[in-house]
């Protein structure tokens, strides 16, 4: 995925549709995380002036969801599925996999995120993984390996 | 020649995407990227249209295609891989597909296709009656919240076409954050067409004009065929203004959540659409009378308003005459976990948990024996193996200690350890507390700490009664189902570990 560097210009021409809306924020934040992958210290005020509402209020809604980042994101991204149908086929491995390699689940580098995800709905085929938006099932060490390379 | 091969998430997991690609190459392939039939250990499954009718393969690897091309599969010919005709696999056979029929059956973003097989019959007739008359209809059917709470559609649609105002909402909630489940995803990729019925006809009921449906961010295709879905409806005059020449309005907005998995209770959802921190409301008031942005709102979840077109078309009696006492219709469970068949099973209420994990579901994945079941997601219960008698039904799971929830069944084995399940959800409460209510955003992370050290053999005892202690209040003091639900599991886990 690539993002575009932040540019004030580029994020009011994108937060157009929020313009004016208070019950826009979230979507506003989205948006930006969208374009420059992240939702930069920046953008907080900037939401805050279009959509009308106080900067506290956007800084509450950007802390509350777990997906919204405020640091530019790694070069690859992992998301490990963390939930109960994954763990009864050995979720826990695949977590420790990551951690003996120096990268557990939450931890970031410039060039690995491993983060956890509650679920991706795809619990029959666990354990799961998503590299870079891929979604893989019967989760096994080589696909591990392939992620940490 | 046609090949159905799924673009459902959890068959791409497994490289449907690959195999679409090589298939791709054969001069005379033409491809249809269908939803899942739901058989998940057998994708990707293919099914190749033949004179004998659909014949499936599966599951196709990439390496598997040359041996496949050197049968001729596209004429359905005999390979290791294949399974016949799908729909007569005893697995599907012995289904009652009502909400799920077109699943996997048809192209999802094809209106002619959702035509052809029985689509907008429901919506046809709903577009000649009155608001009453649905209500009346949907009421009769007995359907009940297919979301966990259970309660009857018809009802809280009554609440709403009754609330005083003009500006009303349907909001549907596809926020299906529960581990096990996944219904509702392959519903919404599978067969989009559906759910936007349902939800036109939950606006024509109760007289809304705006619907807005909150996907979770975790399913990304399925927003985007929902969105495509929603844009072909308006097209061809099944939403927007003057639907079919009624001279009714209704659009559809779709939403995408941001990994919170609190925003999938009805509350937190509306403050989470309205652009907020997704924090619980309290009740009252119900959202049916002060619901999106303070107008009544119809919130039901996927499989409820997918499951409302065939009450209308086919009749209540029809939907009613299924399942058993007070759960009425289909339910859809989906048997997930260490289980060897694992997938969807649409059958009436009424199925012994048994016949679905064992039966069905072939017992686990390892081999192993079940060491524990845990049904209706991370606040349902965990059973254990000699529980296996169990009605799955709402008030039987209910009696039992549980609950059906959304009706997913994830599926342990022996080699589960109980205490760690059991500080599992109180660390998931902890994890996904909205923080609202101190009960939840408190007692769970105390929760985790007294378990702890439990597991630890620290005056287990005293902490087993502190446990105790504060799962009841817990129960009777938090603000929604999160931090309410979540001594269930700890509780039957606790109880399976013999702690």
């Amino acid at each position: 995925m690539t993002f575009d560097a932040w540019s004030e210009e580029l994020a009011a021409a994108v937060l157009e549709p929020c313009q004016g809306d208070e019950t826009m924020v979230l979507v506003a934040l989205q948006t930006l995380q969208e374009r420059f992958g992240f939702v930069p210290a920046e953008g907080v005020p900037l939401v805050a002036r279009l959509c009308n509402v106080s900067r506290a209020d956007v800084h509450g809604v950007l802390s509350f969801y777990h997906e919204l980042r405020t640091s530019p994101p790694a070069g690859r991204m992992v998301r490990v599925c963390r939930a109960e149908a994954c763990q009864a086929v050995g979720a826990r491995d695949i977590e420790r996999a990551f951690a003996d390699a120096g990268h557990p689940v939450g931890s970031h580098s410039e060039s690995l995120s491993v983060e956890a995800v509650y679920c991706f709905g795809n619990c029959a085929l666990g354990p799961t993984v998503e590299v870079d938006g891929t979604l893989h099932g019967y989760c096994t060490e080589e696909i591990v390996a392939e992620a940490l390379r | 020649m046609r090949i159905y091969i799924p673009a459902d998430s959890s068959a791409r997991s497994v490289g449907a995407d690959q195999v679409a690609a090589r298939i791709s190459e054969l001069p005379y392939a033409e491809i249809v990227r269908n939803g899942s039939r739901g058989l998940a250990w057998l994708e990707p499954l293919l099914e190749v249209e033949t004179e004998q009718g659909r014949i499936a393969y599966g599951p196709v690897r990439v390496s598997d295609i040359d041996s496949l091309i050197s049968a001729d599969f596209a004429h359905g010919g005999p390979h290791p891989l294949r399974l016949g005709n799908i729909e007569e696999h005893a697995w599907f056979a012995a289904q009652d597909r009502v909400t799920f029929a077109r699943v996997g059956l048809i192209d999802p973003l094809s209106l002619d296709d959702f035509r052809a097989h029985g689509g907008y019959a429901g919506l046809s007739k709903a577009l000649a009656l009155s608001g009453e008359e649905i209500v009346a209809e949907v009421t009769a059917s007995g359907l009940r919240g297919r979301g966990g709470a259970g309660f009857p559609a018809g009802i809280k649609w009554r609440t709403v076409l009754g609330a005083a105002g003009s500006e009303k909402y349907v909001a549907c909630n596809a926020d299906e954050g529960d581990s096990g489940t996944f219904a509702d995803r392959m519903l919404m990729e599978g067969d989009p067409f559906t759910l936007i019925e349902g939800m036109t006809i939950a606006a024509l009921a109760v007289g809304a004009t705006q619907g807005v449906i909150y996907v979770r961010s975790e399913y990304p295709a399925a927003i985007s065929t929902l969105r495509a879905a929603i844009a072909t409806a308006n097209l061809n005059g099944w939403l927007g203004d003057d639907i079919q020449g009624s001279g009714r309005s209704f659009d559809i907005e779709v939403r995408s959540g941001a990994g919170a998995y609190i925003c999938g209770e009805e509350t937190s959802m509306l403050e989470s659409l309205e652009g907020k921190r997704g924090q619980v409301r309290a009740k009252p008031p119900l959202p049916a009378l002060k619901g999106l942005y303070g107008k009544p709102t119809v919130i039901n979840n996927v499989l409820t308003l997918a499951s409302v077109p065939m009450v209308l078309a086919d009749g209540a009696a029809a939907y009613q005459a299924r399942g058993v006492e007070r759960s009425r219709g289909t339910q859809v469970f989906q048997l997930a976990g260490n289980i060897k068949h694992g997938g969807i099973l649409e059958l009436p209420f009424g199925v012994p948990l048994r016949q679905l994990v064992e039966g069905f579901g072939g017992g686990t994945r390892s081999g192993r024996p079940i060491g524990a079941v845990q049904v209706g997601g991370p606040l349902g219960a965990y059973f254990g193996a000699d529980q296996l008698d169990l009605i799955t039904d709402y008030e039987a799971m209910l009696a039992a200690g549980g609950m059906l929830g959304h009706g997913g069944i994830v599926v342990f084995d022996d080699t589960v350890d109980h205490l760690q399940q059991a500080r599992f959800a109180m660390e998931f409460c902890a994890i996904e507390s909205c923080g609202k209510c101190t009960p939840c955003r408190i007692g769970s992370t105390r929760g985790v700490e007294t378990i702890d050290k439990i597991i630890a053999g620290q005056d287990v005892d005293t902490n087993r009664v502190l446990l105790d202690d504060l799962c009841e209040l817990m129960t009777d003091g938090s603000l929604c189902a999160l931090g309410g639900l979540t001594p269930l599991p700890v509780r039957s886990a606790l109880k399976l570990a013999g702690v």
